[in-house]
């Protein structure tokens, strides 16, 4: 009997050690990709109009667990530069883009922040970190519910999700420091531009599936006027040397 | 007869697959990638060759059974091999990051080949048993490909694609079955009619499930079916596309693209209409009240009815109404929409007419059932206003899946066309999704430029406008210079909606990139640089192909530049790879996969064929190599040429397909027919009667083609206007003697070698499949770069060389 609970013991231990270096091993990873995305940032410097991002969304980027994000399968690219399916035809953006985007709201520690889009719940840990509150709408009720939970589990008690129509925004929490419009749209829901404080930013990632080509930056001032701009987020001159 | 018949049923089966294969793969996934499987595929027909070839000493005994075998699993693949390619979970745009998706493909490549591959064995089984009938095999060979083209064409438009799916499998069963009824089938021929007729239920019972359900899901639709509560409501096939209603009545569609940030109009509810699985395009909800409509005056596209009171207006493209419905808001005088799709038309003006508010049926709007092309061509009207309108999906437009389609919408030629169908003072425009840096939008511009100049204009710059919202931009071509007036109504415009001005006549630096800024003003940088000397300079300059298209290169979503390919990959970590223009890479990407299976499949069987010390002397397979090389070249180039020329005469790229690969195949079959006759006509004048045969032929295609490159150009604007089954007849005649010539080089080779390496019979039908598949390839890479012309050029030259190849001068006296 007592040698049954010695090799219990031992199992125990072997699975707890073996939890802790898996830990270890995307905590590795992790920084990793922080220190790829804070080297694109200075590559692309000009482009984005500045040498690093905020600290305080690298900080952000480098505790937010994107392993728990991504199916089970995928766990081991979970870290790599690059986007990846979650199902319902929707990706979680590489991290250099969901890095950029989120500096781009410019958050503050006491920001209500709205989120369109909430795919497999991402974004909406990265934004928890960072703001007060985070409202995040998802439309696919499969998607929503899972990234529900998903936040719950992982600790995000100010993510709070709802499966709803995104176009309406969600006038309850209304007016946002900052909007977060991750899913597709044809064109800027005109409700959203409502509830968006003055001098408040909303953020959209222009193109399809896997390939963000340019993110929008909407900036509403304190006058109440609306100004955008298209950032590109690669240094790319569409002309050769000058001849 | 019975052997010719079964093979006539094979090859009808085998081009109804390859065309219903490609529409079913154009759905679930995209249409460049469609292509590249389809090609990888179609050289199942090439290690036919190399599998006879070294399975022939036991096969050809047996050559009833082989042949019956092969056409039943012809059947079943069909039906079996497309399934199990549904279930491949390929996800073509994670290929550049994930290697796993290559396995994938390879996977594809295997099941999809394996049809093919036992339609060949078929043929090329019956060429090498009955190598004395080599014609008539050939000729039965072509006419079922031929009647099997315009089978398909026509049967689409009655059968759903997987019902005709299963038809084509029962065809090939059907082959099988009338073979076995020969005699010199052994003793157990009644055990296996038997077993192929007792497949039929099985193929018709086979369970096809819901095409929606295979389609990839990033595709509109799949993404559109997640919502909650939405349906599709209905779905129609036809060759030209799988068209599918979906209804979303919880959270509805609300397409305005690039609508103003300044608007807050909700759009009304909308019902959508994709087109394979995408090109979304809405029918409005419309009660005949427009005050909901108002959103519409909020898109790039309304800008010309500000600048035109009640004006005539053209719409091509009218898809779900929305250019329709915007021109009837804005009170056009007039409208004439033009649609290529008579289910599109039939769903806005009679399915969903309640819905759409009978809009079809107002007064002063007439819809017409053509190719728009075609139509301005054909017509005598002239209008205020020409609209063409994103008539692609965005997602379709900014992965570059288009560059492989030739569409004569926007060529130097098509905007002349236009700009003749314009009274003086009449706008041309022209809305296209936004892609930065700019490529689309530079390359209109540039058109505009071109067609402007070739209209007679001194100075171009005076009659364009280009305007560009958050994810649009409109160009405007006017017949005429644009007043002050005007000019200010268009500032007036942009600035309500807060929409750039990227150009006008007269217009400032500091005046492009106010609303929607971008680090740099390319869109206004690219414009002027596009209008006087600069403009060579800056197209050689800029990092993509913005370089006019004409009729002759009428690839106008061709963007793709090779010095750009390193930079892009370098960026890929940093959200660089959506600058890469998909669909011409994929086509290169095509050609090397079908270089290096086609070269395995070739020099193989060359090793092999060494091995066994096969007797004819080693430069007589050189020369046997090279002859059926260029003929498989020849022929698809020529093949695919005109099928181009004719797109434009029968305003129908449908039609233009049908008729000509239909005419091409059966006139070809013809001459094979007749080729045995011919080459025994002159052994008394020529010790090598087949060289003579193949030289004179030869020549014969080459004169006559000649002869159609400078004269069809005339011959086809002076027709033009004619009814379209006089066109049709018109073309059949033209094709005739052509495609009678063409049909004939290949029997008489493969006569020759008959007589003197019978052991190459196998690996000849091989090699002239791998030169199919990479001449259908090579063709449409040399006419992006070099065009039609020099694409049948080509063809005339390697004619030549495939003369010279198999007959020595010597041989002919």
């Amino acid at each position: 009997m007592q040698r049954r609970y010695v090799v219990f013991f031992i199992v125990a231990i072997g699975v707890v050690y073996a939890f802790d270096a898996k830990a270890d091993e995307y905590q590795a990873r992790r920084e990793h990709m922080v220190k790829e995305i804070v080297a694109d940032v200075k590559l692309t410097s000009k482009q984005i109009g500045k040498k690093s991002l905020n600290i305080r969304v690298m900080d952000a980027m480098s505790r937010v667990p994107r392993h728990e994000f991504v199916p089970f399968r995928l766990r081991g690219v979970a870290y790599e530069n690059r986007p990846l399916p979650i199902g319902y035809g929707q990706t979680i953006s590489q991290p250099y883009i969901v890095a950029l985007m989120t500096d781009l709201l410019n958050v503050e520690p006491n920001y209500v922040v709205l989120e369109v889009g909430t795919g497999s719940g991402y974004q909406a840990a990265i934004l928890a970190e960072l703001v007060k509150d985070v409202y995040t709408i998802e439309i696919v009720p499969q998607l929503g519910e899972s990234a529900k939970e998903r936040l719950k589990r992982l600790g995000y008690e100010n993510a709070v999700v709802r499966i709803a129509d995104g176009y309406y925004g969600w006038e309850e929490h209304a007016p946002f420091d900052g909007i977060m419009v991750t899913a597709a749209a044809g064109h800027i829901p005109p409700p959203l531009i409502k509830q968006l404080k003055p001098g408040g930013r909303m953020v959209i990632p222009v193109g399809g599936p896997f390939m963000t080509q340019q993110l929008m930056l909407v900036e509403k001032t304190r006058q109440g006027k609306i100004k955008t701009t298209q950032v590109l987020p690669v240094i790319f001159v569409p002309l050769t040397g000058a001849h | 007869m019975l052997l010719k018949c079964s093979i006539f049923f094979i090859s009808y089966a085998a081009i109804g697959y390859e065309i219903v294969l490609m529409q079913l793969l154009s759905i679930i996934q995209w249409h460049h990638f469609a292509y590249m499987i389809i090609s990888l595929a179609l050289l199942g027909y090439g290690a036919s060759g190399t599998f006879i070839a070294l399975t022939k000493r036991w096969l050809l005994p047996r050559f009833y059974l082989s042949f019956v075998i092969n056409a039943v699993l012809f059947g079943f693949s069909v039906m079996g091999c497309f399934a199990l390619a549904q279930r491949t979970p390929l996800n073509p745009l994670e290929i550049l990051w994930d290697r796993s998706q290559f396995c994938y493909l390879l996977e594809l490549y295997l099941l999809l080949a394996i049809p093919f591959f036992c339609a060949a064995n078929c043929i090329g089984l019956s060429f090498t048993r009955f190598n004395d009938q080599i014609h008539r095999i050939y000729r039965f060979d072509l006419l079922g490909a031929g009647i099997g083209a315009l089978g398909i064409i026509l049967g689409l438009f009655v059968f759903p694609l997987s019902i005709y799916t299963k038809l084509l499998a029962g065809l090939g069963v059907s082959s099988a079955i009338l073979l076995s009824l020969n005699k010199e089938l052994p003793r157990y021929r009644w055990f296996v009619i038997s077993l192929c007729v007792c497949s039929f239920p099985l193929i018709f019972f086979w369970p096809t499930g819901q095409l929606s359900s295979g389609i990839s899901e990033y595709k509109g639709l799949s993404l559109a079916l997640h919502v909650p509560d939405a349906e599709i409501i209905s779905e129609h096939s036809s060759p030209l596309g799988w068209l599918t209603v979906v209804r979303s009545p919880t959270i509805p569609f609300r397409y305005a693209p690039g609508l103003s940030l300044n608007c807050f109009i909700e759009p009304p509810p909308q019902l959508g209409i994709f087109t394979d699985g995408d090109a979304f395009s809405p029918i409005t909800r419309y009660n005949g009240d427009l005050k909901p409509l108002g959103y519409l005056d909020y898109l790039s596209s309304a800008l010309p009815y500000h600048l035109l009171k009640s004006p005539k207006v053209l719409v091509l493209g009218s898809g779900g109404g929305m250019d329709v419905l915007m021109a009837h808001y804005h009170k056009a005088r007039s409208i004439d929409a033009v649609e290529l799709n008579p289910q599109v038309i039939d769903l806005v003006g009679r399915a969903y007419a309640d819905f759409a508010g009978h809009l079809y049926d107002s007064e002063g709007i007439n819809v017409h059932l053509a190719e728009a092309r075609g139509f301005v061509a054909g017509s005598r009207e002239v209008y205020d206003l020409i609209q063409v309108s994103l008539l692609d999906s965005y997602n379709a437009s900014a992965s570059g899946c288009y560059a492989l389609n030739a569409t004569y919408l926007y060529t130097v030629e098509a905007f002349k066309e236009y700009l003749d169908h314009l009274k003086p003072g009449g706008l041309l425009t022209i809305t296209r999704w936004l892609k930065i840096p700019p490529r689309e939008s530079l390359k209109l511009f540039a058109t505009g430029a071109s067609a402007l100049y070739k209209f007679g204009s001194n100075n171009p710059g005076l009659q364009l406008v280009l305007i560009r919202s958050w994810k649009t931009t409109t160009l405007l071509v006017k017949n005429g210079e644009f007043s002050e007036q005007e000019i200010s109504a268009i500032l007036t415009f942009c600035e309500k909606r807060s929409f750039d001005v990227a150009y006008y006549p007269g217009i400032r630096a500091e005046e492009a990139n106010r609303y929607n800024v971008l680090s740099q003003p390319y869109f206004y940088e690219g414009a002027s640089s596009l209008l006087g000397e600069t403009r060579d300079n800056f197209l050689e300059r800029y990092k993509f192909y913005i370089s006019p298209a004409t009729d002759d290169r009428p690839y106008f979503f061709h963007f793709f530049k090779w010095k750009t390919i390193p930079e892009i990959f370098s960026l890929k970590g940093k959200g660089g790879l959506p600058l890469l223009e998909w669909a011409y890479p994929v086509l290169m990407m095509t050609l090397l996969q079908a270089l290096v299976v086609s070269l395995l499949v070739v020099l193989f069987p060359l090793w092999i064929v060494r091995r066994t010390r096969s007797r004819g002397p080693e430069r007589y397979k050189i020369r046997v190599m090279l002859y059926f090389l260029f003929l498989g070249f020849a022929f698809l180039f020529i093949e695919i040429a005109f099928i181009q020329k004719f797109t434009l005469f029968l305003c129908h790229p449908l039609y233009a397909v049908a008729v000509v690969l239909c005419a091409f195949l059966v006139f070809a079959g013809l001459g094979s027919g007749y080729s045995h006759k011919w080459s025994l006509r002159l052994r008394g004048v020529s010790r090598n009667n087949n060289g003579m045969a193949i030289a004179l032929v030869v020549a014969g295609i080459v004169i006559i083609t000649i002869i159609y490159m400078v004269f069809l150009p005339a011959l086809f604007n002076r027709l033009l206007p004619l009814p379209d089954v006089l066109k049709i007849l018109i073309s059949i005649i033209l094709i005739a003697p052509l495609a009678f010539g063409m049909g004939m080089p290949f029997p008489l080779g493969l006569m020759w070698v008959a007589d003197a390496i019978p052991d190459f019979i196998p690996w000849a039908w091989g090699l002239n499949g791998c030169a199919s598949v990479l001449g259908a390839v090579i063709a449409t890479i040399l006419a992006i770069h070099f065009g039609f012309a020099a694409v049948t050029g080509l063809a005339l030259l390697l004619y030549v060389l495939a003369v010279f190849a198999m007959v020595r001068s010597s041989d002919l006296i």
